[in-house]
């Protein structure tokens, strides 16, 4: 067995060294009735190449992103990855080490977390970010919970134009902790009314920018409402791109903005693994969820850096900790950070114009289909189209033409009737004109 | 000036000698410095198309102004990375027997695997046609996993070990309200991770400490003494965190639901029994298993995780959202509630789990096999106890053998030395090694806790264990300044974490005006 460095003899040295007949010996604590006597039923081990024939075939069954013209978007988008961002992320020393608790040699580790802090507080233009979360729906989650400490009040106002998986993941942390959770229907037009939800009750009020269905909105006044009676403003993002060309959430008065960093370094990969960010205002430091690393010097005088204000963490507060966190997502945050480093100031703002540019030629093409209306004015990469026959049959048909052409708004409410003609596209640098020409004509055939 | 590192000529201290290049440079040992402060505007590492023309149609909500990140070519920044990548250390260098974490051999072949476009550029939200493989996957991690612990479900979307506790915890709590049963408390012994705690508050219980027995695991008396019928569950890790087996796992478990309450297990130590023992065998109702320890998915420098939860039959028609079942045309992805006999408690994150990381184990799991995984859990105690036999007369072992897959030794064998677990540790990194977890679990006194796990050969393990005799001979004999200045040979001597605490400084900043918009 090739990971196993034991030989049959090492094995007997080593059980001699220890005084202990045979393996079992060891484990005789464990009560005899719950000893296996013999291996599970599954397979024996297998070579390499058997291993990678088998889950290979199974990789084979799906249709890659990359095989056609691909409009996906709602949470998770299609973007170049640099190569040699995978290539980084693979070294050893940066992919076989664990969380920096010896930080006299876990300076890469780090380093690369003060910078992945330095870009999200930047690009959410906020004062201080964490070294990451799992995702952007549970930073979303850690956020309102922070939001609700900070504030000492029990409720939630979650947007409509917030992603349902957001809205679900924070509605059930908050089911089991007696709080509640106010989720405003789906809000397809952007046209919801906030400012008149908020009460002196109000803990937070959650909104997505870009909305789940791909409105732009200034949040300002929004904002100022909410400090007018003592609640907080949470932005979620869940197209990290969009930072490079929209106003962020920082510079119009948020006081806690989360995101799904997946767009920048991270495949697909259906769903998972991804990255949650997390920023925030200086005042509220001491009430955030995560490891956060900070600048020091050592017993030299040099710069170094540690993890810090652990005094909020489970492994020293136990139940009276701000989360239960533990792992963050450190190869990820690697990943988002040596992609943002290599886009720099210019790479990343033409990549987020490019982005909308693209799509608002998209929307332009597609909008003018017979039948076919778009929702939105202000979008970023993506925007909602509402065709005259339900979109679900038709992404299935369009699918089996070899086009992915977006997301029906039915997969994410199927109970809601009033979205079921809803089809949010997503248009990203991957996408060729040719590949939107093809979408319009497969949407036109279809219709 | 004052020699503080008791040693004549070494290289390092304040007085330095500087280097012919770069201030810092020592040999192969290069400092690097923020990418902030190398970056020159203009300068991008990506080429990218022209924007098309067009108009701009962000509802006048355009970004003004600049953002401040730094621009570095692709040669720099590779550079960059590589030289950071070279201050850690890392389980591909050496042994890293940090206890509690389980640091085994990440195989190559997952990492290959995982990035099949089949599976990496996949969508979660492509019809369900179209993604036929990445649902047969979860579903034969699930069967394995099911199959492994002998419990007829499995939740697959939490992200982490603790996220994984919160579900578990959550469906024991709905399935207690589904009950009428309103219990308030959760028991979790002093020896548990602190995630236990965290997480039992996040759900809304008290969380009530017992304490650890004489020999380090749970007393039945102290729990039956604390059960009622306010508790809603008893958290407890198997094989513990003082790296031995609960031998009263199935007094516990009999204790435990006749007081009406659910068994809630910490599977973060299940590398040790895989394939050897089932906790459905054992009584659990639920347990969460980090598959960045037991299936080698790599720590990643703290992330990405994933921590599936195997549950109960009880347990079972509470779990959240989505799961994926059989139906007539293939696999089918649940992702809203109601469904006949399920009452989901919600949905735990986006999408459907961590699936780069449900790849990597899978391929973990065929490679070792039922027979593999078995011998790869009893070559993790073996090396444990062979560290135990090994450093018993010269290191204070915390309670006697046989252990699990952790050798837990607490700082008696350093009395009167002066030198604390701390400086043991870190006089183990001048050695070459990155150290044992300290100071945990809390329940011995300076613990120093080592987790060789099954990755480590004989040889290896006679050389970690030869250093370790040699520290503690020289701790004995008064090499207290030496443990004091170590460590003196890694990128970084000590750091000043107090420092960092009372002046937090978490981001870069510009030297002087130009503030992020």
């Amino acid at each position: 067995m090739r990971y196993l460095p034991l030989t049959l003899d090492d094995r007997q040295v080593m059980l001699a060294a220890i005084g202990a007949a045979d393996l079992d010996a060891l484990y005789r604590d464990v009560p005899a009735s719950a000893r296996l006597k013999a291996p599970v039923d599954l397979p024996m081990h297998a070579g390499e190449m058997a291993v990678e024939r088998e889950i290979g075939a199974l990789a084979a069954k799906n249709r890659a992103a990359g095989q056609g013209p691909f409009f996906l978007g709602a949470g998770a988008y299609r973007h170049h990855i640099p190569a040699a961002v995978d290539h980084l992320i693979q070294r050893s020393e940066f992919l076989t080490s664990y969380t920096p608790y010896q930080p006299e040699i876990a300076q890469g580790t780090l380093q690369y977390l003060f910078e992945f802090q330095s870009q999200v507080a930047l690009i959410t233009g906020m004062e201080v970010a964490n070294a990451s979360l799992y995702d952007g729906a549970t930073a979303c989650a850690e956020a309102v919970l922070m939001a609700l400490r900070v504030t000492r009040r029990k409720r939630a106002i979650l947007s409509g134009g917030l992603h349902p998986h957001y809205r679900e993941t924070v509605a059930t942390a908050l089911s089991f902790m007696a709080e509640e959770a106010l989720l405003l229907p789906a809000d397809a037009s952007g046209a919801e009314d906030l400012l008149s939800r908020i009460d002196p009750e109000t803990a937070c009020v959650v909104v997505q920018n870009p909305t789940l269905f791909g409105h732009i909105a200034d949040l300002s006044s929004l904002a100022q409402a909410c400090h007018d009676k003592g609640a907080l403003l949470i932005v979620a993002v869940s197209e990290v791109v969009s930072l490079g060309a929209v106003r962020p959430p920082g510079a119009m008065g948020a006081d806690i903005v989360v995101a799904e960093g997946q767009s920048i370094g991270l495949p697909l990969s259906f769903g998972g693994p991804y990255l949650g960010l997390f920023a925030t205002r200086e005042k509220f430091l001491r009430q955030m969820p995560g490891r956060l690393c900070g600048q020091t010097l050592d017993e030299d005088g040099r710069r170094g850096f540690v993890l810090t204000l652990s005094a909020r963490e489970q492994h020293i507060r136990r139940e009276k900790a701000t989360s239960n966190i533990c792992t963050n997502c450190g190869l990820c945050a690697l990943a988002f950070c040596i992609h943002l480093t290599l886009l720099g100031e210019a790479g990343f703002t033409h990549l987020a114009r490019l982005n909308h540019r693209l799509a608002a030629q998209a929307a332009a093409r597609l909008g003018a289909l017979p039948g076919v209306r778009l929702l939105n004015s202000g979008f970023f990469n993506e925007f909602t189209l509402a065709l005259p026959v339900p979109a679900a049959p038709l992404v299935e048909a369009l699918a089996a033409q070899g086009v992915l052409a977006g997301v029906p708004l039915s997969r994410l409410y199927p109970d809601d009737a009033a979205l079921a003609n809803l089809l949010l596209v997503a248009v990203t640098e991957t996408n060729s004109s040719e590949d939107i020409d093809r979408l319009a004509a497969a949407i036109a055939g279809g219709l | 000036m004052l020699n503080r590192q008791g040693r004549e000529s070494a290289p390092t201290g304040t007085s330095r000698p500087a280097a012919a290049g770069m201030p810092g440079h020592r040999g192969l040992q290069l400092e690097e410095p923020l990418s902030f402060e190398q970056g020159q505007a203009g300068r991008s590492g990506v080429d990218l198309p022209p924007l098309p023309v067009g108009e701009d149609c962000l509802g006048g909500l355009a970004r003004q102004g600049e953002i401040g990140l730094p621009g570095l070519s692709e040669p720099q920044t590779v550079r960059h990375f590589v030289r950071l990548s070279r201050q850690n250390y890392a389980i591909d260098m050496g042994a890293y027997p940090l206890g509690s974490c389980t640091m085994k051999h990440n195989p190559r072949l997952n990492e290959k695997l995982a990035r099949l476009p089949g599976f990496a550029d996949l969508h979660p939200l492509q019809p369900l046609s179209t993604v036929q493989g990445a649902l047969e996957l979860i579903d034969r991690l699930a069967h394995w996993l099911k199959i492994l612990t002998n419990m007829p479900a499995v939740a697959m979307s939490p992200a982490a070990g603790a996220h994984g506790e919160l579900c578990g915890l959550m469906t024991i709590r709905a399935a207690l309200a589904a009950a009428g049963d309103a219990r308030q408390r959760v028991l979790v012994p002093e020896s548990a991770h602190g995630t236990n705690p965290a997480t039992a508050a996040i759900c809304g219980y008290q969380v009530e400490s017992i304490p650890a027995g004489p020999d380090g695991r749970i007393e039945l008396a102290a729990l039956t003494a604390r059960l009622g019928p306010d508790v809603a569950a008893l958290m407890l890790t198997n094989p513990n965190t003082c790296g031995l087996f609960e031998n009263e796992i199935l007094a516990v478990a009999e204790a435990v639901h006749a007081a009406g309450a659910y068994f809630y297990c910490d599977g973060a130590n299940f590398n040790a029994i895989v394939g050897r023992v089932r906790p459905g065998d054992l009584g659990i109702d639920a347990m969460h298993i980090n598959l960045h320890k037991t299936f080698s998915t790599p720590h990643g420098g703290g992330g990405p995780g994933a921590g599936p939860v195997v549950l109960s039959e009880r347990l079972a028609p509470f779990a959240p959202l989505p799961y994926v079942v059989h139906g007539p045309q293939g696999f089918r992805l649940v992702e809203q509630a109601g469904e006949p006999g399920h009452a989901p408690i919600g949905r735990m994150k986006s999408f459907h789990g961590q699936m780069g990381m449900f790849v990597r184990a899978l391929a973990y799991m065929m490679s070792h096999g039922a027979d593999g995984l078995a011998q790869a859990a009893g070559d993790a105690v073996l090396g444990a106890n062979y560290l135990l036999a090994r450093l018993s007369d010269v290191m204070s072992a915390s309670f006697p053998g046989p252990c699990m897959h952790e050798a837990l030794f607490d700082d008696r064998f350093l009395k009167d030395t002066g030198v604390t677990t701390l400086d043991f540790a870190k006089a183990l990194i001048d050695a070459g090694y990155h150290p044992m977890t300290m100071y945990f679990p809390l329940v011995v006194h300076g613990a120093l806790l080592f987790e060789p796990t099954e990755s480590e050969s004989r040889e290896s393990l006679d050389e970690l264990i030869a250093t370790l005799r040699r520290l503690a001979a020289a701790a004995q004999a008064g090499a207290v300044e030496d443990f004091r200045a170590a460590p003196r040979y890694a990128p970084r001597r000590r750091l000043d974490e107090t420092m960092a605490a009372r002046k937090p400084v978490l981001r870069w900043r510009p030297a002087q005006g130009g503030t992020a918009k």
